[in-house]
């Protein structure tokens, strides 16, 4: 097996600017591996003719000023992807094939990547361990019987498994992080608005977001350089200009005010996991950070909240695959309704039903100002404290997950344990923040197990800047062994 | 048909009832391209032939303000002396049906773009002020066809996503004729606009009728129905006579009238049931998370404040004025932006009272006939100026004037031309007159001697006489006042 796409994004960019590879023959050592690597069941979808036709087409015609040149890439399979069948996880999207392409997508091949295929995740990415995916569960490259984390979390195996150079995922309450905690690997959530949502399969409209998984902080900033950017077609995206977030990258974070929130130290948290957040505490210590302690006094109730106004969105989002226009349709029914209710039946996984009943629930009349109505306060509650805090800090240094990877089947029949796994990271996504999740040690079973930094709106520079010191003097080391090959 | 006083009230077998009506007109916004996408809206195109990714609801596809329609609410709240909100938000309306391919309509619930504003109507017995309650705008849905085929539905979305007003009325309509006169008047601003073209048969206009009726002197309101979707004003007025005459029944009956939605046959003329208000939707409105709230600067809402047209209630008053017209008169005048241009024209060169009056009777009569609207007039405003100013000089008598404007009708000729071409000028020189009259009161000399004795009703037969002989042209206001001298004399 090659030694080439063990390495990291930017190594592999320089390989090809330097011409020491081709695009084509690097695309040929992933399809290898991919080919060989079907027991993880990282892919849903792949497109290798496409992949080779298009790196010849880069071969023939190089373009080395670009941010990703001939870089074959897989995507998370919630991206549209035209031409190529986009399944979401989902029954109800078996065989959908878009005819536009999203625009973060759109990004990464105007800078030069070339699409490989798409990556397994947690039904319409509702999910914390990609085991509601329709196409199977994925297993984590980091031991057979453990999961990837999720919603993305066949991003987060392929990725780990050298089976795409780096990654994107969304990430809706931590689906970006929480997978990169449980392999090991490097994953960022943008503030609400950096990246484009037009094209993405919608969970919930006001927390979703796009954001790079890699095996790097520089491959990281990378990544989040060629997919970030206004975009007039989404009504929520941020208007400002790109920013050059990798030849930005820097080391230097003395003087940086770091904050410790003590609502994060929960009850029965593994005690690997305390001393992990101690480690990363002196290991920026020690880079010239001031550690400061704070209070986030609403974190308790943001997982509440976030279950709250996920699924409410999510019913509202999801009541578009009704049958009527595209995807499955049951073939059972004698009218209208009678079609409708097979078709979502069907079509539908148990752990998306439960959401789109949790929010039809809260959105009801007589319901809605003691649910919904509320979620909503306590999100601006939420939100208020990370505000004040950010006078007095630059960044938060906070777990990413209460544990490492769970094994395969280990929380499917208790759903509050499985939304617990989130604790750590829906508070971001309720305040619209950026965040990234660093790998910073191995647990006793030798489980990665990750750190997040959550910056102030569109700092991700800043947030990338600390996860890149933190990388150089961490020395995390992840071992994958290959068992599957 | 003219009454000075409001008398409309049914009569029950024990009670008299008033009738109390509101309306939720849902107006088409005139406007290119949808409220969040970039499909055409034209009428009558080939089935989902302007359907976009974003109309059709694909997955990842999102919605983006159209500025244009946002600007027609703003002037048609304006028109409607209506306050703007400067914070509106846009909420999903969820519901399931074939046609509504979100599963959600992208409508606005508790945060208008439009709050409180007014319309004055102009009614037999006075004017009256109708309150609007507001104003919000949200995406129409596409169109379901059962009919084309036994065993299937067939769905045009070219409809879904276009801009619509909801324009809800205060419940202060009394009467079929009220609610006449409201939609009138609406349809008028609106044009005067340029917001909604107001084209009933293509269903840019049509109203949510909600009735109540209650004893004459309650205070408090009946329960009322809400009869859906009625796409004529002569249907909204069948369906409210049907439908109050049902209440007042029950009521009479002691019975009570439960608070349901009902549908209106227009084969039939009744209203029926469509579902009880137990099996009312549960719209679930939330705010779309898609769109950021609405946030309108008080200088665009200025802006178009200073560009707004002259709207209808303010020319009638000018037009009272600067015309010397009655409000009768002003107001069939302004009824349409084009028929308040046509008098303008005309009345700028010619007799600004008489060109009303013609204009009213003989223009309208003929238009009317023949189905054309006023910007199809075979008769030019220019043209029609001078026919009046031809009759104002006495150049020609009011029963040639009918024969010139037929003429006109014909060939769409210049009045001058025609009257010259087929010598229909007035005889109006009184020396030529007095010899015509000198004639045929010698010719007839028993007759002027019986009038002469009393019989003073043959005054016409002589003016006849000089009409036959004159071939119609004498002048016959000259023609009187010359006859009384002579046979005075």
């Amino acid at each position: 097996m090659s030694e080439i796409i063990k390495k990291n994004l930017s190594e592999i960019i320089d390989l090809i600017k330097k011409k020491e590879i081709k695009s084509e023959e690097l695309a040929n050592l992933y399809i290898d591996k991919i080919n060989k690597s079907k027991k993880l069941n990282s892919y849903i979808t792949t497109c290798f003719e496409h992949t080779i036709k298009k790196s010849k087409e880069f071969d023939e015609k190089p373009n080395f000023n670009s941010l990703l040149p001939g870089v074959p890439l897989a995507v998370k399979d919630l991206f549209c992807t035209n031409g190529f069948k986009t399944t979401a996880g989902s029954k109800m999207l078996e065989n959908f094939i878009p005819k536009y392409e999203s625009t973060v997508t759109e990004n990464l091949w105007k800078e030069g990547a070339i699409l490989l295929g798409k990556l397994n995740c947690d039904e319409y990415a509702m999910g914390s361990s990609n085991e509601t995916s329709y196409f199977g569960n994925v297993i984590n490259p980091i031991a057979k019987d453990t999961v990837p984390g999720g919603s993305s979390g066949g991003s987060a195996s392929a990725l780990v498994a050298d089976l795409t150079p780096a990654t994107i995922g969304t990430d809706t309450g931590g689906s970006i992080r929480q997978p990169a905690s449980f392999t090991g690997t490097v994953g960022l959530k943008p503030t609400y608005g950096l990246c484009s949502r037009w094209g993405i399969v919608a969970f919930a409209s006001s927390l979703d977001q796009a954001g790079p998984m890699t095996k790097s902080v520089k491959d990281c900033s990378i990544m989040l350089e060629a997919m970030a950017g206004f975009d007039n077609k989404d009504s929520t995206s941020i208007e400002k200009k790109k920013e050059n977030y990798s030849k930005n990258l820097k080391t230097d974070i003395k003087g940086l005010k770091i904050g410790i929130p003590k609502e994060y130290r929960v009850e029965n948290m593994p005690k690997e996991i305390d001393e992990l957040w101690n480690k990363g505490k002196s290991i920026l210590k020690d880079l010239g950070a001031d550690i400061i302690d704070i209070s986030l006094p609403h974190t308790k109730y943001a997982l509440p909240t976030y279950y709250i106004v996920a699924p409410a969105e999510a019913s509202s989002n999801l009541a578009r695959y009704d049958g009527v226009k595209y995807g499955y349709r049951s073939s059972k029914g004698n009218d209208l309704i009678e079609m409708y209710e097979n078709t979502r039946s069907e079509g539908f996984g148990d752990e998306v039903k439960r959401r789109i009943l949790i929010g039809t629930y809260v959105l009801s009349s007589g319901y809605y100002d003691a649910y919904y109505l509320k979620a909503q306060k306590v999100r601006q509650l939420i939100k208020k404290d990370f505000d004040e805090n950010f006078g007095k800090v630059d960044a938060i240094l906070t777990p990413s997950t209460p544990s490492s990877a769970f094994k395969i089947g280990e929380k499917t029949n208790d759903p509050i344990s499985m939304y617990l796994n989130d604790i750590f990271t829906v508070p971001v996504n309720l305040a619209g923040l950026p965040a990234i999740s660093v790998p910073a040690g191995l647990d006793k079973k030798g489980y990665p197990l990750g750190l997040q930094l959550i910056g102030k709106t569109l700092d991700e520079q800043n947030i990338l800047n600390v996860a890149y010191a933190f990388e150089k003097n961490c020395n995390f080391k992840n071992e994958i062994k290959n068992w599957w090959l | 048909m003219s009454k000075d006083k409001f008398e409309y009230f049914i009569k029950g077998e024990k009670n008299k009832y008033e009738v109390i009506i509101g309306l939720e007109v849902h107006a088409q916004v005139s406007s290119n391209s949808k409220l969040f996408s970039g499909s055409a809206t034209k009428f009558g195109a080939e089935p989902n032939s302007q359907v976009s990714l974003i109309d059709s609801a694909f997955p990842g596809m999102l919605p983006v303000i159209n500025k244009e329609c946002i600007n027609q609410a703003i002037r048609t709240g304006l028109g409607l002396n209506a306050k703007i909100n400067n914070n509106s938000v846009f909420d999903r309306k969820n519901y399931f049906y074939a046609d509504l391919p979100q599963g959600y309509q992208i409508s606005q619930y508790k945060n208008p773009i439009v709050g409180e504003g007014k319309v004055l109507l102009d009614m037999p017995y006075g004017s009256k002020e109708i309150g609007i309650e507001r104003l919000h705008l949200e995406q129409d849905a596409g169109k379901s066809i059962h009919d084309m085929d036994p065993s299937s539905t067939y769905v045009d979305l070219n409809r879904s996503g276009i801009a619509l007003m909801e324009i809800v009325s205060k419940p202060d309509l009394r009467s079929p004729e009220e609610v006449n006169a409201y939609i009138k008047k609406l349809r008028t601003i609106m044009r005067y606009l340029g917001t909604c073209d107001g084209n009933m048969q293509e269903g840019s206009l049509r109203a949510d009728v909600n009735v109540s009726v209650r004893k004459v002197g309650d205070k408090n309101f009946g329960t009322r129905c809400e009869i859906k979707n009625v796409n004529s004003i002569k249907f909204m007025q069948m369906a409210i006579e049907y439908e109050a005459k049902r209440q007042v029944e029950l009521l009479d009956e002691g019975k009570k009238i439960e608070q349901e939605t009902r549908l209106f046959d227009t084969k039939k003329n009744e209203t029926r049931s469509m579902r009880s208000k137990e099996d009312a939707h549960d719209y679930r409105y939330f705010p779309d998370p898609d769109l950021l709230p609405l946030k309108i600067e008080q200088k665009l809402i200025d802006d178009l404040k200073k560009n707004l047209p002259e709207l209808p209630d303010n020319k009638k008053e000018r037009f009272m004025s600067d015309y010397e017209l009655n409000s009768y008169e002003a107001n069939v005048l302004v009824s349409e932006k084009e028929i308040s241009n046509y008098y303008e024209e005309v009345a700028k060169l010619s007799d600004k009272k008489l060109a009303a009056t013609w204009m009213m009777g003989d223009l309208f009569a003929m238009l009317n006939d023949k189905g054309l609207n006023i910007s199809k007039s075979p008769i030019s405003a220019k043209n029609f100026a001078e026919l009046v100013q031809s009759i104002k000089s006495g150049e020609i008598s009011g029963r040639i004037a009918k024969e010139v404007f037929e003429l006109m009708v014909e060939s769409g000729d210049n009045p001058k031309k025609i009257i010259k071409s087929k010598g229909m000028k007035q005889l109006s020189d009184p020396k030529e007159l007095e010899k015509i009259i000198n004639e045929i009161l010698t010719k007839n000399k028993d007759k002027v001697d019986q009038y002469k004795s009393g019989k003073e009703k043959l005054f016409g037969f002589f003016v006849g006489q000089v009409m036959k002989q004159s071939g119609g042209k004498a002048n016959p206001q000259l023609t009187n006042d010359i006859l009384k001298k002579l046979l005075k004399g």
